[in-house]
C-alpha cells in the first residue's frame, strides 16, 4: 500500500510539476519576454491557478501522512530553500490576484508584474534547490554540527543551484509551449516559436551541467544512471521526442505541442525517481531514508489511501468540468 | 519562544483570511440568489463586488495556509514525525474539500457568463458549502492536539494508531461548532460594519442589502454563541481542567467556584485582583451544577501550568465580545421586525461600526485561548511544545521575516478593499 501511496504521490508532484510549471512559467516567461506575454499566460492560467496550487499541498499531505520521517527531516535540513519557497509562493500568488483584480492603473500594475516575475524565478529556482538538496545526500541527522553543515551544506552547493536552473527553465518551456499553443496571431506565434525552441537548447545544455555539477558536489549521478535502465530508457524517450517540437511547431499543432511536452516532463521526473528509488532522502551519515524505513504503519498507509481514492473520485471530475467550462484547447478567440 | 511566535502570527494571519474564505461566499451567494428571485441589479452588484473581495481574501488564504502546511514540520518536526500519521487524516479529506472550493471558485468567479444562471449559484454554494467542511476538517486535527485519541504512547512511539479514532477525538465537535459559529458572526460583523461605515457616507441601497444580509447571518450565529461556548467550556472542564482553571484564573480547587469577570491575576499570591466574582457560577459553567467542585491550578505542578495572564485576559475578552454581539443581535432582529427606516439611524450605524472589528478580535483571542491554553504541551499530556522544536539555531530571524511579510501583505489587502470600494463607488455615484 506504501507503494502505491508514493506512486500517488510522485503523480501529484508530476502535475504540480507540468501544470504548476506552466503557471510558475509563466511568471518566468514574463521576465525573460520583457512582459510580452503578460496577458497571454495570466488570462490563460487565472481560472486554474488556485487549483494548481492544490497539488503541492496533497504532496505535503501525503508524504506527512505516509512518510512522516521524510517530512520531518527534509523541513529540518532544508528549512531555509524551503522559507525562500514559500515566501516566493505568497508574494507570487498575492501579487497574481491583486494585479488581476484591482483598478487597472499603471503604477501599481508594473509593480505587480515586476513582483510575479521575479518571485516566479526566484520560486522556482528555490524549489529546485530543494529538489536538488533532496536528491544530493548532504543531509546530516547529526544536528549537533556547525550551522553551515547542518543548514546550508545540504543545498548550497553546485549540484542544487545547477537544479534550481534547470528548473526554472523547465518551467519556462512549459510556460512557453502553452503559450504558443494558446496564441492566434501569427507576429506573436513566430516570437514565442523561437522563444521555445531557444529554451529547449538552453535545457539540453543545462541538463548536462546538472550531471557535471553532480560530480563536483560528489555524487556519481552518472553512474548510478548508467545503472538504472528504466532512467536510461526514460532520458532516451525524451531527447528522441526532441525533434517532435519541431515538426509540431511547424505544424502548430495545439494539442500534441502540450502533450510532447507534458511527455518529456514525465519522463525527466520517471528518470530521477528510477535512480533514486527506493532511497527517498540520502543521507550524509546515516541509513538514507527508503520507502521501508520511512512508511508509515500499514494500516495508516490504506486509510491513506483511501481518503485519497475519496479525493480522487470527487476531485477529477470536478477538474475535467473545470477545464470543460474554460474551454482548454480551443482557439482562446473562440468565444471573444 | 521565536517559533511558537511565528506558528501564532501565521496561525493568527490565516485564521482571519480562512474564516473570510469560508463565510463571504455564503453572503454572496445569498445576494446572488436575491438577484435572481427579485431581478433587482443591486444584488448582481452586490454578488459581484462581494466575489471580487472573495477572490482576494481565498488567494490569501490559500497561500497562506500553504505556509502553514510546511511551518508545522519546519517548526516542530518532532512533533509531525509522531503526530502526522495520526492526526493527518483530517487533513487529506481537508485538501479534497480544499480542492473543490478552489475549483468551484473558479467556476464561480470566471463563470458569470459561462454558465447558466443556475449552475452558477450552485457553484457559488458549493464554494461555502466545501469551506466549511474544509474549516472544519483543520479544527478537528486541531481539536486532537487538545484531546489526543487513537493511538497508544508507549516508551515515545505511538503505536496501535487509529486515524479514524483520533479525527472523532472528544474535543473535535465542540470545537468545530464553536469555531464555525464564530467564523461566521465575525465575518457577519466585519462585512455589516464596513458597509456601515460607507452608508454612513453615501446612503446607497447597495450597502443597506449588504448590511442586511451579513448581519442575518451574524445574529443568528451571534446568538447561538453563547450556546455553543457552554458546550465548548464543559467539554474542557472535562478534557483540560488545567486550562479552564486558567482561563478564570481559578486556582484553588473549590466547591461552589466563582466565575470571576475581568481582573488581573496574581501569580505568587495566586488570586485575582479587582476582579467581579459570581459565586458559584464556574460550577455551573463547568459541569451544569452550582455547587460542583471545580479543580483549581494547584491540583497541577506549576510546571504544566499554562501561562495564566494571557490565557485568563484572552478569555475575558472573547466572553466579553461574545456577549456584546450577542446584544447587536438582538436589537438587530427586534429592530427588523418592529421599527421602519431604523437602518436610517446613525446610533445603529456607529454600533454596527464599532463591532466591525470585534468578532475578529474574539476569534483570536479565543485561539489564543485554546492554543496558549494548551501550552506547554503540544499533544496534551503527551508531548512538550519545546520537545517538539526544530534543532535549527537562528528561528528569531525567520519569525521577523515572516511576520514583517506578513504586515505588509495586510496592509495591501486593506489597501486593495478600499480601492475596490472606490471602485464600485465611482460606478455608482457617476450612475446618479
Amino acid at each position: 500500500m506504501a507503494e502505491i501511496n508514493l506512486f500517488i504521490l510522485v503523480i501529484c508532484l508530476l502535475l504540480y510539476v507540468v501544470l504548476g510549471g506552466a503557471d510558475f512559467g509563466g511568471g518566468i516567461l514574463e521576465l525573460l519576454t520583457r512582459g510580452k506575454a503578460a496577458g497571454i499566460v495570466s488570462k490563460a492560467i487565472a481560472p486554474i491557478w488556485e487549483a494548481n496550487h492544490v497539488w503541492l499541498i496533497l504532496v505535503v499531505v501525503i508524504l506527512f501522512v505516509g512518510f512522516p520521517s521524510v517530512y520531518s527531516t527534509v523541513l529540518t535540513s532544508l528549512h531555509i530553500p524551503v522559507l525562500l519557497v514559500l515566501i516566493g509562493i505568497i508574494f507570487r500568488g498575492s501579487a497574481f490576484t491583486f494585479r488581476h483584480y484591482d483598478i487597472d492603473e499603471a503604477t501599481p500594475k508594473a509593480i505587480y508584474s515586476a513582483i510575479f516575475q521575479y518571485s516566479s524565478v526566484f520560486t522556482t529556482f528555490f524549489l529546485g534547490v530543494t529538489l536538488g538538496g533532496i536528491i544530493l545526500g548532504n543531509i546530516t541527522l547529526d544536528y549537533q554540527q556547525s550551522f553551515y553543515d547542518g543548514y546550508l551544506r545540504p543545498w548550497l552547493n553546485w549540484f542544487s543551484l545547477s537544479m534550481g536552473l534547470f528548473l526554472v527553465l523547465l518551467f519556462a518551456f512549459l510556460a512557453g509551449i502553452f503559450t504558443v499553443s494558446e496564441l492566434s496571431d501569427e507576429k506573436h506565434i513566430g516570437y514565442f516559436k523561437r522563444v521555445s525552441k531557444r529554451l529547449i537548447w538552453s535545457l539540453v545544455v543545462v541538463g548536462a551541467m546538472v550531471f557535471a555539477a553532480a560530480e563536483a558536489s560528489g555524487h556519481p549521478l552518472f553512474y548510478e544512471f548508467l545503472h538504472s535502465p528504466v532512467s536510461i530508457i526514460a532520458v532516451v524517450l525524451a531527447t528522441l521526442a526532441l525533434p517532435l517540437f519541431w515538426i509540431y511547431l511547424k505544424q502548430h499543432n495545439r494539442l500534441m505541442l502540450r502533450l510532447v511536452a507534458g511527455f518529456q516532463t514525465t519522463m525527466i521526473v520517471t528518470g530521477w525517481f528510477a535512480i533514486q528509488f527506493p532511497i527517498l532522502v540520502k543521507i550524509k551519515d546515516g541509513p538514507d531514508i527508503t520507502l521501508q524505513s520511512a512508511s508509515a504503519p500499514p494500516r495508516i498507509q490504506l486509510i491513506l489511501f483511501l481518503a485519497l481514492l475519496v479525493g480522487v473520485l470527487i476531485i477529477f471530475p470536478s477538474i475535467a468540468y473545470l477545464y470543460k467550462v474554460f474551454k482548454f484547447g480551443e482557439l482562446p478567440n473562440s468565444e471573444k | 519562544m521565536a517559533a511558537r511566535l511565528q506558528m501564532g502570527v501565521s496561525l493568527g494571519f490565516h485564521i482571519i483570511f480562512a474564516c473570510i474564505g469560508m463565510v463571504m461566499p455564503w453572503f454572496m451567494f445569498v445576494a446572488e440568489w436575491k438577484w435572481l428571485k427579485t431581478n433587482n441589479p443591486v444584488y448582481l452588484d452586490l454578488a459581484k463586488a462581494w466575489s471580487k473581495g472573495v477572490a482576494i481574501f481565498f488567494a490569501v488564504g490559500a497561500v497562506s495556509g500553504t505556509m502553514l502546511s510546511f511551518e508545522l514540520g519546519m517548526l516542530w518536526p518532532t512533533f509531525m514525525k509522531h503526530a502526522g500519521p495520526i492526526f493527518g487524516m483530517p487533513f487529506s479529506l481537508e485538501g479534497t474539500a480544499f480542492f473543490v472550493e478552489a475549483i468551484a471558485i473558479g467556476l464561480f468567479l470566471y463563470g458569470w457568463n459561462r454558465l447558466s444562471k443556475k449552475v452558477h449559484l450552485i457553484t457559488g454554494a458549493v464554494v461555502g458549502i466545501s469551506g466549511v467542511i474544509s474549516g472544519i476538517f483543520v479544527v478537528a486535527a486541531n481539536a486532537w492536539m487538545n484531546a489526543p485519541a487513537g493511538f497508544d504512547w508507549v516508551n515515545g512511539q505511538a503505536i496501535n494508531i487509529d486515524p479514524v479514532k483520533a479525527m472523532f477525538n472528544k474535543a473535535w465537535f465542540s470545537q468545530a461548532h464553536h469555531m464555525t459559529i464564530a467564523a461566521f458572526s465575525a465575518t457577519g460583523f466585519a462585512v455589516a460594519g464596513v458597509h456601515a461605515i460607507l452608508y454612513l457616507r453615501n446612503k446607497l441601497e447597495i450597502h443597506a442589502k449588504a448590511i442586511t444580509i451579513a448581519l442575518a447571518f451574524a445574529s443568528v450565529a451571534a446568538i447561538l454563541q453563547p450556546i455553543s461556548g457552554d458546550l465548548a467550556a464543559k467539554n474542557v472542564a472535562k478534557l483540560q481542567p488545567a486550562k479552564l482553571a486558567a482561563f478564570e484564573s481559578h486556582f484553588e480547587t473549590q466547591e461552589k467556584a466563582p466565575l470571576i469577570i475581568g481582573g488581573i491575576p496574581d501569580l505568587e499570591n495566586r488570586e485575582v485582583k479587582h476582579a467581579i466574582k459570581l459565586p458559584g457560577f464556574l460550577s455551573f459553567l463547568a459541569h451544569g451544577d452550582f455547587n460542583a467542585e471545580v479543580k483549581g491550578l494547584e491540583e497541577f505542578p506549576e510546571d504544566e501550568w499554562p501561562p495564566v495572564p494571557i490565557t485568563h485576559y484572552s478569555f475575558q475578552i472573547m466572553v466579553g465580545i461574545g456577549m456584546f454581539l450577542m446584544l447587536i443581535a438582538f436589537i438587530f432582529l427586534a429592530g427588523t421586525f418592529k421599527w421602519k427606516h431604523w437602518l436610517e439611524k446613525s446610533w445603529w450605524l456607529k454600533m454596527l461600526i464599532i463591532a466591525t472589528p470585534l468578532g475578529f478580535i474574539a476569534v483570536e483571542a479565543g485561539w489564543i485561548v485554546t492554543e496558549v491554553g494548551r501550552q506547554p504541551w503540544i499533544i496534551y499530556g503527551i508531548m512538550l511544545t519545546k520537545d517538539s522544536l526544530t534543532p535549527m539555531p537562528g528561528i528569531q530571524y525567520t519569525f521577523y521575516t515572516v511576520t514583517a511579510i506578513y504586515i505588509v501583505l495586510s496592509f495591501v489587502v486593506i489597501w486593495l478593499l478600499s480601492r475596490q470600494i472606490k471602485m464600485l463607488h465611482s460606478k455608482y455615484l457617476s450612475n446618479g
